[in-house]
Order: structure tokens, then sequence, then C-alpha cells
């Protein structure tokens, strides 16, 4: 664990030098949250009742997603690419640090990040918003710590795929764009046709995103909350799987 | 702990990239040695030679395609975690995050590391205590180099393994680091060491393998390697001599002889009696009245050593071609 702390360290120092990566971590999640919210408010007739979901409820879950695409996916990509890229993967494992100590420390700041995004999004949503607190924060926390583990595994095996930190930007395109289709951040699953919603339950942020929702909104039976981590347990299983089997912990040559 | 127990063994070596076949490619072919407790060994060798693939595997970053490697009795490996705490590393290419400091990046390894001494002290160890709050991406190459050696010295291994630790050093800070090789040894710390600098092995080593297209070619201590290679020595010939008019070389027991072709009259002859040559030769020089223009003699170095392996090399690549 020392070993963890004291790379996590690092990397939250480093995060700190590098404005960009702050900025994005600190500033796009809440004001994708922000946008939603106007552009959908803009829109009439969405069936918006069929959700079960005020405009203000959908754009504060909505965030806890953002949160998990940015502060923890991109930003790890990026983050695991320069640490390959600039040899530092290659060092520390001629070291006493194991493999998942490396990649856990490098991970932590985003872990941290992404937890009082989340932590803040709640309080303005209860505080400034004027909305009901969560009704089940037990299923919330779980699916935070969910989606976390799954975006960060997912951040590993992505950036096997980069040659550099810009192309970095590219390969997370994909993670990005099927989750904002697919898993509820841009589109309520209760809009998609149900054939579709079926199969979008099994996209990696999904379960994430349904039990934090649910754990906010309430009313999620135990049967389905229980389906939904297992799928984000079956996702973080095969991202582990594949981790072992492709992640490059030197440039290639 | 006995004086000269093996830290390391090596039998029977290989380590191949790449799949089966011509496709792949053999770096390292069945080396063997072993390394023995408070020794500086190095390995020499041309680059490309398989001296960095080597020792990779004694660091337990890779499990070699065959053979076996014994580190403490451990295999460095499949055991590392109880390895890698005695072990110090300092890879040829290693990197650091560019944005931290040089006491910030010591710090993050010190975190890692069981038993590590105070960074202040590792750095100072090195000569870098003066640039401790410079970040990374500002140190020169050989800045650079110490904080790794640094690194590698935050342990207090029992082993230190060294690819090319001076390459990119200036003059002064590679004395700085031999004198830091020569101290750590003499408290007792066993060092590998690989180099293509001969001046750095012969300062350093006491025993040393030379190794050539993956294999060893010679090993011993410098002296070893050295004895058996012949002397040499250099003149000019004043215009209208000819090495024909020499006393017959093999009485002065000269092996063989050859005319530079890059400057006139310049001979080079081969000996392993360089006094009786030598004698023999100015003896010569002084009834006939030569002046002997340059004379130079020298005693078998390691260069002449390490020349006639990879001179050796050259001529079966010219041979295969």
């Amino acid at each position: 664990m020392t070993r963890v702390l004291a790379l996590g360290r690092a990397e939250l120092t480093l995060l700190g030098r590098n404005r960009l990566a702050l900025h994005v971590a600190v500033l796009v999640p809440p004001l994708m949250a922000w946008a939603m919210r106007r552009s959908i408010g803009g829109i009439d007739g969405l069936g918006l009742g069929e959700t079960g979901m005020s405009l203000d409820e959908l754009a504060l879950t909505a965030g806890f997603g953002f949160v998990l695409l940015f502060v923890v996916h991109q930003n790890l990509v990026s983050a695991y690419v320069a640490r390959r890229e600039e040899l530092v993967l290659k060092r520390l494992r001629c070291g006493e640090a194991r493999d998942p100590e490396i990649l856990a420390g490098t991970a932590l700041p985003a872990v941290l990040i992404s937890v009082a995004q989340c932590a803040l999004l709640a309080v303005v949503g209860v505080g400034r918003l004027g909305m009901r607190g969560p009704a089940r924060p037990d299923l919330m926390v779980a699916g935070l710590v969910l989606g976390i583990v799954v975006c960060a595994t997912l951040a590993a095996v992505t950036s096997a795929w980069a040659r550099s930190v810009e192309s970095a930007q590219l390969v997370t395109l994909p993670l990005f764009l099927v989750s904002l289709m697919g898993s509820g951040i841009g589109v309520p699953p209760e809009l998609l046709p149900a054939p579709v919603a079926s199969v979008c339950e099994l996209l990696p942020l999904s379960p994430a995103l349904a039990l934090m929702r649910g754990g906010w909104l309430g009313g999620m039976g135990a049967y389905a909350a229980i389906g939904h981590v297992m799928t984000a347990l079956a996702w973080t299983g095969m991202a582990v799987f594949a981790v072992k089997r492709w992640f490059r912990w030197e440039p290639r040559r | 702990m006995d004086i000269g127990e093996s830290v390391i063994e090596v039998s029977g070596l290989r380590r191949r990239y790449g799949p089966e076949g011509a496709a792949g490619f053999e770096a390292v072919r069945d080396v063997s040695f072993d390394v023995r407790r408070g020794e500086v060994f190095a390995l020499l060798g041309t680059n490309g030679a398989g001296k960095t693939s080597t020792v990779e595997l004694l660091e337990g970053l890779a499990p070699p395609t065959g053979g076996r490697v014994r580190v403490f009795g451990h295999d460095p490996y499949g055991e590392r975690a109880v390895v890698r705490p005695r072990i110090g590393v300092m890879l040829q290419e290693g990197g650091f995050p560019s944005g931290l400091t040089a006491v910030e990046t010591a710090t993050m390894w010190a975190g890692c590391t069981s038993g590590a001494r105070p960074v202040g002290e590792a750095l100072e160890l090195v000569g870098l205590d003066g640039r401790r709050d410079v970040r990374v991406k500002q140190l020169s190459g050989g800045e650079r180099r110490r904080l790794d050696l640094a690194l590698a010295l935050l342990g207090r291994p029992e082993v230190l393994f060294l690819d090319e630790p001076t390459t990119g050093l200036d003059p002064q800070a590679r004395r700085l680091t031999w004198e830091l090789v020569r101290e750590l040894r003499d408290g007792g710390t066993t060092v590998v060491l690989t180099t293509h600098y001969l001046e750095e092995a012969e300062a350093l080593a006491d025993r040393l393998a030379i190794m050539s297209e993956g294999r060893i070619a010679v090993a011993g201590t410098p002296g070893e390697v050295i004895a058996g290679r012949p002397s040499r020595i250099r003149f000019a010939m004043p215009p209208g001599w000819f090495v024909g008019d020499l006393p017959p070389l093999a009485e002065l027991g000269v092996l063989h002889h050859s005319e530079l072709p890059e400057a006139r009259g310049q001979v080079e002859l081969r000996t392993r009696e360089l006094q009786r040559t030598l004698t023999g030769l100015l003896l010569w020089a002084r009834e006939t009245g030569v002046e002997l223009e340059g004379l130079d003699a020298r005693t078998a170095s390691l260069e002449e050593a390490f020349l006639a392996i990879a001179g050796a090399d050259a001529t079966r690549e010219g041979a295969e071609a």
C-alpha cells in the first residue's frame, strides 16, 4: 500500500502540473452536465415523462457518467501512455512494486478526483437545485466504485492501442461514443426501443449508470441491482484478463 | 557468507525475440557464467552483442527462452518478490516522469523501496544534491544517468546492475561514477556492469566476459583475458628502407608484421616477446644508423583482445555475405 501511495502522490504532482489534463478532469464533467441540461431543456415533447426523471435528475446523473468517462477513462489512458512512452513503466518494473501496484498507483489521483467530483455533483444537486437526496446511497456507491474499476481497467487495455499521448485521445473515442449513446449518459435508456435497450444494458458503463441512477431515484429491485453488478464484474474480469495479456509496459520499437 | 560464494549463476541461457525460425532473432545463445559476492563483473561487447538482453534476464525483467538464471539461489523472474529488495537496477534506457524534480522522483522511488536510504543521501552519493529541485526534463543526459544511479542505490542493494552507466557522461562525471563503484565494491556490494568502454572495464572489473553475437567469446580476469594476446610495436622506416632490410623477423620473435596502408613506411609488428623483439630491433637500428620514427611499443591491453574478437566477427560476416 505504501508503494501505491508513493506512486499516486507522484502522479498527483504531475497532474497538478499538467494544466490541460487538470482542467479536463475538473471542469469538463460539470460543464457537460450543464450543457446537456440546457440543450435537452430546449426540446419540447422529448417524452421525458417516460423516463420518470426530471430534467435536473437526468442531467445530474449523466454528470456521473461524464466524470467516469473524462476523469477516469480518458485521463488514465493518457497517463498510462505517457508513462509508457517516457519509459517510466519499464523503470518502475525494475523495482519492488508489482505490476498491479504500478497501475493502481498511476490511477490513484484520477480515482480520488472522480469520487470528489461525484460528491460535488450530489451536493450541488441537493443543495442548489433542490433535488431530493439519494434514495439508496449504497447502490450509488456500488455504481460509482464499479464504474471507476471498469473505466480504469479499460483505460489500461485501451492504452495498448495508442503510440503517443496525442493518439491516446483518439482511442478513447469508441468507449466515449458507445457510452454516450448506449449506456444512458447522453440518451436515457428508456427512450431507446426495448430490444436495443436490453442489449445496451450489457455495455461496459451501463451497469454503473443504472446503479447510480437507481440509487439516486430509488425504485430499483434487488434482482435488477444484482444483474447490473454481475455485468460490471464480468467487464472487469475481461478487462483484467486483457491487461495481463496485452498491456504494453514498453514502447514499441 | 563466504567470500567467493556465487551470488549469480547463469547456465545455458538463451533469449529469443519473435517467432521460431528465420523471422525471430536469438539475442542470447547459450551463455553461462558466475558472479561471485563482492566482485565487479563486466560484460563487454559491441552494440548488439547481447549484453543488455542478458542483463535484463538477470534483473528478472523477462523469463529466459532457455537455460537457467539464479540470483541468491532464486529465480529473478518467478520469485521477484524475494530477489528485488536485494538488488538495484540501472537500465540502459530508463525513464522518469519529465515533470517531476530530482528529489520528487527519488522520493517516489524511495516509497517503493524497502529499507531505503534517506533521499538526500542518495542524491549526494551521485553528486546531484545541488540539482535536487530541478525538473527531470531540465537535467542534462549525464545528470539523468546519475539520478538513475541514485535510485538504483536507494535500497542499499547487495547486487547492483549497471547497464552502460557512463554512456553520455563527461569525463569528470565518469571518474566520479568509477570512484563510486569502487567504494560500493569495497563496501561489499556486488556489481554487474555492461559497457562498451574498454578502459572502464579495465579500471573497474575484477572479472569480465566479452560477448559476441549472443555468446561469450572469452571470460576471466582482465589479466587472463589479455594473457596470450601479442604486444605491438609500431614505427616508420625512413625513405629508401624496407621491411626486408630488417633482420629476419622470426629470429626477433615476431609473430607477424604488416605495413600500414595509411602512412608510407609505417610498420607494425606483433610479438609475444616484447623485450626480445625490441632489443633486436634497436640494436639493428644502431648498427645501421636508421632512425625509427614514431617508435611505439605497447603491451597487450583489453583493446587488443576486444578488437581481435570483434575483428573475427567482421571477417565471418564478410565471409557469410
